[in-house]
């Protein structure tokens, strides 16, 4: 059997949960806003998904229900941030462990039981197609949403006057609360809606990856949606190429299983991490590529000056 | 050029009553009135935290009036939004441009309106706007990387293109060379034959003098005059403006001794891509003489304070500190050789904001006896923290009050006494009177030429080019990361250093005679 | 109608009582939880905060906790001051064990007096070690050591976990993901009979001292204080910014390293996959309770130590998922970020904009 198509099919869906909570951060962080809660939120979004559809039996209203819990604990976040002035790096901190310690307290009774799996799709005619319609149209419909997201998230950025006007404040709040803008208003939105993709990307992981609720089951995915904001410089398109390549890494375990190499597990399971730190490394060593690309807010509360 | 359009009788546009504004420590605006009419332009004269900026941001309803009232062309309003301003037909250029330098100029200028325009239809209108009031931009340019005074041209043309009936100029002219002040001032005269009423506000004793149909002045929050600036002279103005006599500050002339300070061909590119790389640039400054600096922000004033102080490291040789190779060294390493220097950045450079006074004379002063051994001496660091306050006569609590508690003239006479009192050999002084009060700038730049009295080189660079033709030996520009020859403000003109800020060292003087100002009064 | 309005200088009566009102919110927030979940508050209440101080074995465990809370916390608030945000505590913990323990285990039961000061050294140095990478990226290549510190939790503990389920593995341990137990020259004697005390609170006490004095009366301390208030200020003064995050990173690393053996040496006595229950997480609250001061880190030590005992007790007794602990903490820094606002805020009543009966128009005069 060729080891090529599924190891590139685990790769897509071991991105994709990457790709929704990387760009749904992207969108926070081009608002100026930095959210270190993003694995706290996954956590939250994976429980409350498998919960919801455990008892409804449909997957839908389980990520709508994750969207809602990423939301709710986002509000906490941007209240305290946004209206409180706390600190944004020490409240995203607090988010996460909340995040970890709630998503494990409420799925203690639910850790263990198995659930079927979002189905792929499959399209009349495409699917068939020998290795090609594996690798393209054999997925769930949470792939293709993905990138209907980016889509999105790109046209937003560029050709819309709300994506200017969020551009615009995350360089300079001071300067849009000057000429009128809401700030505190788009950035709540921005926020709320990286609460919603964090949660989602959440559930993917308990509804259609595992499927199954594991404590702590993002094992720093959502770090690491924070790295890809970074490696991306903060432009959708690279975030999402990022989420590939890293996805592939995340896999990089079956592959050398695959090809029976003798790594012990547990270094092939350190690759993600170390892949993260480097490249790290790379897109910050020219404080130039920071200086252009990072939103010139970012982090620093706003304090709309009487 | 007199303004025909304002007949003594026509109705006001705008009319102030009783408007106050009270913050925690403060009464910035206290029952000002004011009335403007259409084409006329209207002075705001006051000296630094006079209200001003308060007032302005009332009329364009960015901060909200504690009591008083707003008369728009007859109807009693209420402003509470900067849109709602817009709507009613005022528009507001900003001292501190309200620019986002990642986006270009038309995005700049959408983000400002409050219906949408297609782009393309937008950067037409925008070139069409900008020629005929003789500011020419153009739409697709990225802001960051304009110069300071194009940056101005957007702020204007943004507001322009709402066809204002009310445009408020807040400190137009600081960001100006002074060629550019005529440009500007020729299309506000033209704005307002079209019947747009001006307010502007500034400091600037000859160019409301030779501008401004009517002047408010105010003083501490309160309306202290009004005036019509054509009939008064600059004595007059600056008694309503700080109920004194302006003391003046005199140069004895003197012969300046030994070579303190010496750059050689300095040349340091710039890490910043919204900065200014230097380019060769040689001077030397000896004890006994202030050399000034002058230059419109923008041009490398920022980088060569960094690199003089050691914030920013350079090639060895090209700084020589009394002799020694220094472009290498940390500032704290130069300042054991006897340089200090005073940053244009108080709150946050110059000192800690939230630390007290005393714990900010250890920024700098550890020399002297409050640190030693690794450890701290605390009663040594608060007698010198006691006796600058003293000295230079800073009010605040006592040197426990935290810095960010003082008003801008005060800590800056602090900084200014902590470098003085650490008896330097040669200080660099960077925009020293930037946002002081009158009085506390009397005494700073008085304090700068006792130094220079008593044999120690100065350095000043500063955007306010009178305050540099008083206290300077000599003067120099800095143009886009170049420095001109150095003249005596007696042998130059304010003409002069104006064409020598386009960066062109080599041509003749622009307006005016030697000495002469630029700007005639009618 | 509440504004909110910036004070002059900061509060120092609310830096103190923030954390106190921040623990009544959380408990009052506790209230609510167990009694909607059905179990009795007040014996909720007597778990947390009465049991572990009701004998002298409690006593003894609740110093056990604190102190590589305590250690920790120390660095890390010291770490936080200079604006350096090392979250990788746990990491750094985790390789101080590693090393600590390897160091224990090439000894095995050879009952040496060089055992326990080269571990405890050990443990020291893998901290040191560890926190060195991410002050390395920092200061060479600008990279936010933010991520870096948190990655490196992930790989420490995976090493960890090889090492026990691999090469250290106890040969006669049935299997398990342990390593032989320490000998007895490799293991921390108990301070006082009938607890379980090791000699490590007392480094920990003695370290809240040291450090006081160098960040209160040092120049060194001095330093990194106004690299954290204002990074513009310290490198106008010549302070090397470089200097700062090296001595930030390593002097966190080396008490998270110590933190890590004083556990495998002390209490747990042997190298396992667990050996923190998130120790060097926790600790990030504790320095901040502590408002970043090294007195205010040992009471803040003290009551996260409270938690994790009440937790433990919460989860035998009354079955309760130990998650209940990390639903706590986060809470309690929540509330403590939400009453930290008053420090620098306050509060105040804003009168309506009062209408000023019009007077006569202005009319223009010449100046006299």
């Amino acid at each position: 059997m060729n080891p090529i198509v599924p190891m590139i099919s685990s790769t897509v869906v071991a991105a994709t949960p990457l790709i929704y909570a990387a760009l749904g951060e992207t969108i926070v962080e081009k608002a100026g806003v930095l959210n270190l809660g993003i694995e706290g939120m996954m956590l939250i979004g994976a429980v409350a998904g498998f919960a919801a559809t455990l008892v409804t039996g449909s997957d839908t209203l389980g990520f709508l229900a994750a969207a809602a819990a990423g939301i709710a604990l986002s509000l906490a976040f941007g209240f305290l941030t946004l209206n409180l002035q706390t600190n944004q790096v020490a409240t995203g901190l607090a988010l996460t462990l909340f995040g970890i310690g709630l998503s494990a307290f409420v799925g203690h009774n639910l850790a263990g039981t198995p659930l079927p799996p979002l189905p792929s799709i499959t399209i009349p005619g495409l699917t068939s197609i020998p290795i090609i319609g594996d690798l393209l149209f054999h997925y769930d419909i949470m792939v293709y949403l993905s990138l209907v997201l980016f889509a999105a998230v790109q046209w937003f950025l560029t050709r819309s006057h709300a994506g200017l006007t969020l551009r615009a404040i995350g360089e300079s709040p001071g300067v849009a609360h000057a000429i009128g803008k809401p700030v505190l208003t788009t950035r709540y939105l921005a926020v709320m809606f990286g609460g919603a993709c964090a949660g989602v990307a959440g559930a993917y992981l308990s509804l259609v990856q595992t499927p199954m609720w594991v404590e702590g089951m993002s094992a720093g995915k959502g770090w690491i949606a924070l790295a890809l904001v970074v490696f991306g410089t903060w432009k959708p398109m690279r975030v999402v190429l990022g989420a590939y390549l890293f996805g592939g890494v995340t896999q990089f375990q079956l592959f050398a299983q695959g090809f029976g190499l003798p790594i012990p597990t547990e270094f092939l399971s350190m690759l993600p991490y170390a892949a993260t730190v480097i490249v790290l490394v790379i897109i910050c060593r020219d404080p130039k590529t920071i200086l252009l690309n990072q939103p010139a807010s970012l982090g620093i509360s706003f304090h709309a000056a009487a | 050029m007199e303004n025909l359009q304002i007949a003594a009788d026509s109705k006001p546009r705008l009319v102030l009553n009783g408007i106050t504004k009270r913050y925690p420590s403060v009464v910035a605006n206290d029952d000002i009135s004011l009335s403007v009419r259409p084409g006329e332009i209207h002075a705001v004269l006051g000296e630094n935290g006079a209200g001003k900026s308060t007032l302005m941001k009332i009329i364009y309803g960015i901060t909200k009036p504690d009591a008083g009232t707003i008369m728009w062309n007859g109807q009693y309003e209420t402003i509470t939004t900067p849109s709602q301003a817009r709507r009613l037909g005022i528009g507001m250029v900003f001292q501190h441009f309200s620019l986002f330098e990642t986006l270009t100029v038309w995005e700049n200028i959408a983000l400002a309106l409050d219906e949408r325009v297609p782009s393309a239809k937008l950067a037409a209108q925008i070139t069409e706007v900008s020629e005929k009031y003789g500011l020419p931009i153009d739409p697709y340019r990225l802001v960051h990387s304009m110069s300071v005074g194009e940056r101005q041209r957007v702020e204007i043309v943004r507001c322009l293109l709402q066809e204002p009936k009310l445009l408020i100029m807040d400190e137009p002219t600081s960001v100006l060379t002074p060629q550019a002040v005529l440009v500007l001032f020729e299309t506000l005269r033209r704005l307002a034959s079209e019947g747009c009423s001006i307010l502007y506000i500034s400091h600037k004793l000859d160019e409301i003098r030779a501008l401004c149909d009517s002047a408010t002045v105010l003083r501490g929050g309160r309306v202290s005059g009004t005036a019509i600036p054509k009939n008064e002279t600059n004595e007059s103005l600056a008694r309503l403006m700080i109920g004194g006599e302006l003391a003046v500050c005199s140069l004895t002339p003197r012969e300046p001794e030994e070579v303190r300070l010496e750059l050689d061909h300095l040349t340091l590119a710039t890490s910043d891509p919204f900065g200014t790389t230097l380019k060769e640039i040689s001077l030397t400054v000896r004890s006994g003489e202030i050399l000034g600096i002058a230059g419109v922000s923008g041009n490398g004033q920022k980088e060569l304070m960094a690199a003089l102080s050691g914030e920013r490291l350079s090639s060895g040789t090209m700084i020589r500190l009394l002799g020694h190779a220094v472009g290498d060294l940390n500032p704290a390493k130069r300042r054991e050789l006897g340089l200090t220097f005073v940053p244009e950045e108080r709150l946050g450079r110059g000192a800690v904001p939230p630390m007290s006074l005393a714990y900010n004379a250890l920024l700098t002063g550890s020399r002297k006896g409050m640190a030693q051994n690794g450890m701290i001496y605390p009663t040594v660091m608060r007698g010198f923290a006691k006796s600058v306050i003293e000295r230079f006569k800073v009010k605040c609590g006592d040197e426990q009050s935290v810095a960010s508690s003082l008003s801008g003239g005060n800590l800056q006479k602090y900084i200014v006494g902590r470098e003085t009192m650490l008896e330097p050999k040669m200080m660099i002084v960077g925009q020293p009177t930037w946002g002081v009060d009158v009085g506390a700038a009397q005494l700073i730049r008085q304090a700068l030429i006792d130094l220079r009295d008593q044999g120690v080189a100065l350095l000043v660079i500063s955007e306010e080019l009178d305050e540099l033709f008083i206290i300077s030996d000599r003067l120099a520009v800095l143009a886009e990361g170049r420095l001109s020859p150095s003249v005596r403000p007696a042998d130059t003109s304010i003409g002069q250093i104006g064409t020598w800020m386009s960066g062109k060292f080599n041509e003749p003087a622009g307006h005016g005679a030697a000495g002469a100002p630029l700007m005639e009064v009618a | 109608m509440f504004v909110l309005e910036r004070r002059a200088s900061p509060s120092f009566k609310m830096a103190i009582a923030s954390p106190i009102l921040a623990a009544l919110g959380m408990i009052l927030t506790g209230f609510f939880l167990f009694s909607a979940l059905g179990k009795d508050p007040v014996e909720v209440f007597y778990l947390f905060f009465v049991k572990p101080l009701s004998s002298t074995y409690d006593i003894g465990e609740l110093l056990l906790k604190t102190t590589p809370l305590l250690l920790c916390g120390l660095g890390l608030a010291m770490g936080f001051r200079a604006n350096v945000w090392n979250i990788g505590a746990e990491g750094q913990l985790t390789m101080g064990a590693i090393a600590g323990g390897g160091v224990a285990l090439w000894f095995g039961d050879s009952n040496s007096i060089w055992a326990m000061p080269l571990m405890l050294t050990a443990g020291v140095l893998g901290g040191m070690v560890w926190a060195a990478v991410p002050a390395f990226l920092r200061t060479r290549f600008n990279t936010n050591e933010i991520l870096v510190t948190l990655m490196l939790v992930y790989i420490a503990q995976l090493l960890l976990s090889w090492l026990v389920h691999g090469p250290w593995r106890d040969p006669q341990g049935q299997n398990y993901p342990q390593s032989q137990g320490f000998g007895d020259a490799e293991t921390m004697s108990v301070l006082v009979d009938g607890t379980r005390v090791t000699w490590g609170i007392v480094y920990a006490l003695g370290l809240a001292v040291i450090f006081w004095v160098v960040s209160q009366k040092t120049i060194a301390g001095f330093r990194m204080q106004v690299a954290g208030m204002a990074p513009a200020a310290a490198a106008y003064a010549g302070f090397s910014e470089k200097r700062n995050i090296w001595i930030a990173l390593l002097v966190c690393g080396a008490t998270a390293g110590l933190a890590g053996i004083c556990e495998v040496a002390g209490p747990i006595g042997r190298l396992q996959q667990q050996i923190s229950p998130g120790y060097g997480f926790a600790a990030i609250i504790v320095a901040w309770i502590g408002r970043l001061h090294p007195i205010g880190v040992v009471f803040g030590a003290l009551l996260m130590s409270l938690l994790y005992l009440g937790g433990e007790a919460a989860q035998m007794g009354m079955s309760l998922p130990s998650a209940i602990t990390g639903l706590f903490q986060g809470l309690l820094l929540f509330y403590l970020l939400a009453a930290d606002l008053f420090i620098t805020f306050r509060l105040r009543r804003v009168r309506a904009v009062v209408r000023v009966e019009p007077k006569p128009a202005v009319r223009l005069e010449t100046a006299a």
